[in-house]
Order: C-alpha cells, then structure tokens, then sequence
C-alpha cells in the first residue's frame, strides 16, 4: 500500500475543508481522487492493498455518528437515515424491518455480519464495483480507472457483468443492494460541500458509464454524503428485497428485485420496482411499473412486466442468462410481495 | 503491459511499496483486552497487524488479508469486525478484544471456546479464533436462534476445512451456558 496521511475530522465542515485542499487533477478517474473520506473502511482499505486506490490522504469521518448523520429517525414525513449508520444497525431498526421491509432486507442479505457491522449507509452506495478487471491492475485496460484504456471485460469473462445501462466503454455490474431500495422509494441525500448543503434525488447520484465510465457519481470533489430521507411510502410495508446468487449467504447478486406493492383486492393500484446484479448503476424499472399499474397481478401481466423491464437488455458472450434470470427473479419477488400477510 | 499470472509467479512486485517514513509515525494508544498499548506505527498498519506484529497478539489470523475470510475478527465495543479492513488508528478510543481476551484470569476457558473442543468444531485450526469471535458475537445479537440462523450469520466466517456442521453444533451448545452465565 501506497503512504498517505491520516486526518481525523470532527465536524462537517474540517471533513470537507480538508478534502477541498487536495485538487482533483483533471482526466482522472474518481477512484484516483487524491484524498478520500473513510468510515467503514470495507470497500477503501480493501481497494488501497489492490493498489486500484491511491489516495494522498485519508480523511476518518466517523466522529460525526455523534451527529445527525449517526441516527436514524422516522417521522410523519419518513424516514431519515444518518449516511454513518452501519448497515447493521439499519437492517436491524424495528420502524425500518416494519415501514420498510425492502430497505431492511436489502442490508441484511448483503455482506456479512462483521462487514455490516463495519460498513456506513453513505459508504454502500459509493461502494465501487466487483469487475475483476477493475479490481486487478495488472490489467492495464479498465475506462474507468484510466480514461480511455479501453475494456477488458468486453470480450474477456464477463458472466458477472452488467446488461442493463452498460455503455461500449463499461459493462461493470453496480454490486450494491441498498441502493435498488433507495431508488425504488425515491429517496433523497443530504449532501454537504464546500459551497454548503444541498439536497438531490439518489437517482441521480450515480453516473450511467456512457462515454466516461471513470466519472461515477455527480459528486463534486470534497462533497461528503450526511444522510438519506426516504419519503412516507405507506403502501411501502407491501415490500420486500429477493436477491438471487451463486451461493445462498455472503455473496453478491446475479440478478436481485427490489419491490413494493400498492393492492386494491387483485389489482395492483401502484407499485416500485428496482433491479440489482443486472445493471451498471442503481436501477428503476419505470416502464416495468407503468405496465403493472392498474392491472391484475396474473400471469399475462407478470410477463409484460418482466419483458419490459428487460427489454433494453445488452448481453455479452457470458450475461446472457441474466436476462432470463432477472425476469424470473422480478417474477418471484412481485408474486412474494403480493402474498405478504400485513 | 498486461501482467499475467506467469509474471507474478515470479515474484515481480507489480509495485515497489515505499518504505514509512519513520519521522511520520503515529503514535496512538490501543486499548485491547482491557489494557492499554502505546504503539508508533505507519499509518498504513491494520488493526490486524498491529494486533499480529506490534502487540504480539498473533491468535488473531491474516487469511484473506482482503475482508473475504473472516479468520481476523476481533470485537471492537463488543461489534464483530474484520480487523484487516481497519487501520488500527482508526480504533483509538475503543475497546478491542481478540481471541486471547476471551479466556478467565484463572484460565478457564470461554463457553464458546470450550465447545468448539467439546463438539471436534475445527481441523487444522486457522479460521478458529475468527469463528469463536464471531460466534460469541452471534449469540449476543441474539442471531443464534436456530439452525439456520446461525448457519446465516456465521456466514462471514469460511472454514476450508468444512466442519460446518460441528460448529453450528458448537454455537447451539454455548448459547444455553452463555445465556446461564
């Protein structure tokens, strides 16, 4: 591992005040960023023996779970969730296993227990991806560590891979399951940075790869995550996350479905639906709701659904059968959540 | 140039770590096992292998080095962790406890210890120490209910040599003395 500097922050404002002073040279990856934030350490301190991160500094934010950030809250206008909660203790909560079953399970089926443990809520969603080619330097060509490299994925072992969002450039899965929650119950993040706070959808934190794949999120440099307001979703209790893998604990996802169900009788008044494992940022199946909405929940219209949500599918040479496989894994969750007893 | 597995079974580092700056140590104080430690170390150093190589504490085991294995876990405020996923600095002000922290003054061994012996819960013994860290901690986040459950979220924890079986074994019978205790 490469020296760098340690700095312990205690307040919002010295973590990002000391982030801001190490410029982001320009053309370089985000994971080259010359300083990072560090919680958990799950993702970072792995990715830094790789040699994939190289950071100057290493900022330690974990002081500020004494703030706002280290709670979670549930109020008449939802859910507030502190970006240095461990996922632990998220999965956990009784308001989010009863508001929100998608979000508790979504935590509790990722990792294991001593990651959970470790791992921050702001630091899951920025977990970077799996691609073995991006995890191995000795593979010279990864976008999104060096612009323009190329990928080596494209034609390489790409059975992990994403199908959906994938650009010529990047076919890397986005790995995290707590995100497709996010996404699903358009939840919002407080983000604070050197110009102050501000507010954005989680949709539109992370980048499709498109022609810059080493530009993953719409972080500025030195903005640094407080929390997460998942909005009152009553119907939300209707929800559940099913994550289909290679082993049934501790392991990543093929294909996973994050759903939640608004039922009038049969039919299904509205309804969420995000899809992990096949895509290459956190993804919202809109065209998959539309279809659903207004519909009896039978056969016929559980095909539309899954037809739609897959039919802007991209496989490779090895992915192909996530397409299937991601629509039988919508199949089942929608079917699951249907039959919850509430 | 692609480096390819021919190449690094040649020992070629891909890359040269510079050497720490001894001017640049930080001195921090770790509390492990109820006492405390002063430590001048790089900042690099992992909770780990400062346990390993600065404290002598060497029953915790490097696996994986990688946060795959679970063979390092250690509790830090009675949470399991993996401790090569945390610079040890990053753990000034909490309390660790390793596998050596687990035994009685008068050397009688831990519930969860014992039955690991009791039910033959290990063969060669490397990932031991990280399954009864992370097994004691199962039991206190009442994550030990049944079978399952414990197969769950042991699951941090891999045993190459597959006694599974045993140690869930192990687990349901330390849960009754712990809860006794």
């Amino acid at each position: 591992m490469r020296p760098f500097t340690l700095s312990r922050a205690d307040t919002v404002q010295s973590a990002v005040q000391t982030q801001s002073e190490f410029e982001m040279p320009s053309n370089t990856a985000t994971v080259h960023a010359p300083s990072q934030y560090v919680a958990g350490g799950t993702t970072l301190i792995d990715l830094m023996k790789l040699d994939v991160m190289r950071p100057q500094s290493v900022i330690d934010i974990n002081a500020l779970e004494r703030t706002s950030s280290g709670e979670i809250e549930l109020g008449s206008r939802g859910l507030h969730l502190g970006a240095l909660v461990r996922m632990s203790t998220a999965a956990d909560h009784p308001d989010v296993r009863k508001n929100y079953p998608m979000i508790s399970q979504s935590l509790e089926l990722a990792a294991s227990p001593q990651i959970r443990n470790m791992a921050s809520l702001g630091g899951n969603v920025l977990q970077r991806t799996r691609c073995t080619y991006f995890r191995d330097t000795s593979y010279s060509a990864c976008n999104k560590r060096t612009p323009g490299s190329g990928c080596a994925a494209l034609e390489g072992i790409n059975r992990m891979h994403a199908v959906l969002g994938v650009s010529d450039r990047c076919i890397a899965t986005y790995p995290g399951d707590f995100a497709q929650a996010l996404i699903a119950l358009d939840a919002q993040l407080e983000i604070a940075g050197p110009d102050g706070s501000r507010t954005m959808r989680f949709s539109d934190l992370h980048r499709p790869p498109g022609l810059s794949p080493h530009i993953e999120t719409t972080l500025a440099p030195g903005e640094l995550i407080l929390a997460f307001m998942v909005p009152a979703v009553p119907w939300a209790k209707r929800s559940l996350y099913l994550k289909i893998r290679d082993r049934q604990s501790y392991e990543f996802a093929l294909a996973s479905a994050a759903v939640a169900l608004d039922l009038d009788g049969d039919t299904v008044r509205n309804s969420r639906i995000a899809l992990g494992g096949v895509s290459a940022l956190p993804w919202r199946a809109r065209e998959a709701e539309q279809k659903l909405n207004g519909r009896k929940l039978d056969d016929a219209a559980l095909n539309d659904v899954a037809e739609a949500a897959f039919v802007q599918a991209q496989p490779r040479e090895h992915n192909a059968f996530k397409v299937q496989l991601g629509k039988l894994t919508l199949i089942r969750a929608l079917r699951q959540a249907s039959t919850m007893e509430l | 140039m692609t480096m390819t597995l021919l190449d690094r079974a040649r020992g070629e580092p891909v890359v040269q770590a510079e050497r720490p700056d001894s001017d640049a140590l930080l001195n921090i104080k770790l509390r492990i096992n109820g006492r405390d430690h002063r430590l001048a170390l790089d900042g690099r150093t992992t909770l780990l292998d400062a346990l390993r190589d600065h404290v002598g504490l060497t029953g915790t085991k490097k696996g994986c080095d990688h946060g795959q294995c679970g063979a390092c876990t250690v509790l830090v405020d009675n949470r399991r962790v993996l401790s090569c996923l945390s610079f040890a600095a990053m753990n000034e002000g909490h309390d660790v406890t390793t596998i050596e922290g687990l035994v009685k003054s008068d050397g009688t061994l831990h519930p969860m210890q014992q039955a690991f012996i009791d039910h033959d819960a290990f063969q060669c013994g490397y990932c031991t120490p990280g399954q009864i860290m992370s097994a004691v901690a199962c039991v206190h986040e009442r994550h030990a209910e049944n079978d399952a459950q414990i197969r769950e979220f042991m699951s941090g924890n891999l045993c190459r040599c597959a006694a599974y079986p045993n140690i869930v074994d192990a687990v349901n019978q330390a849960k009754v003395q712990m809860k006794e205790a």
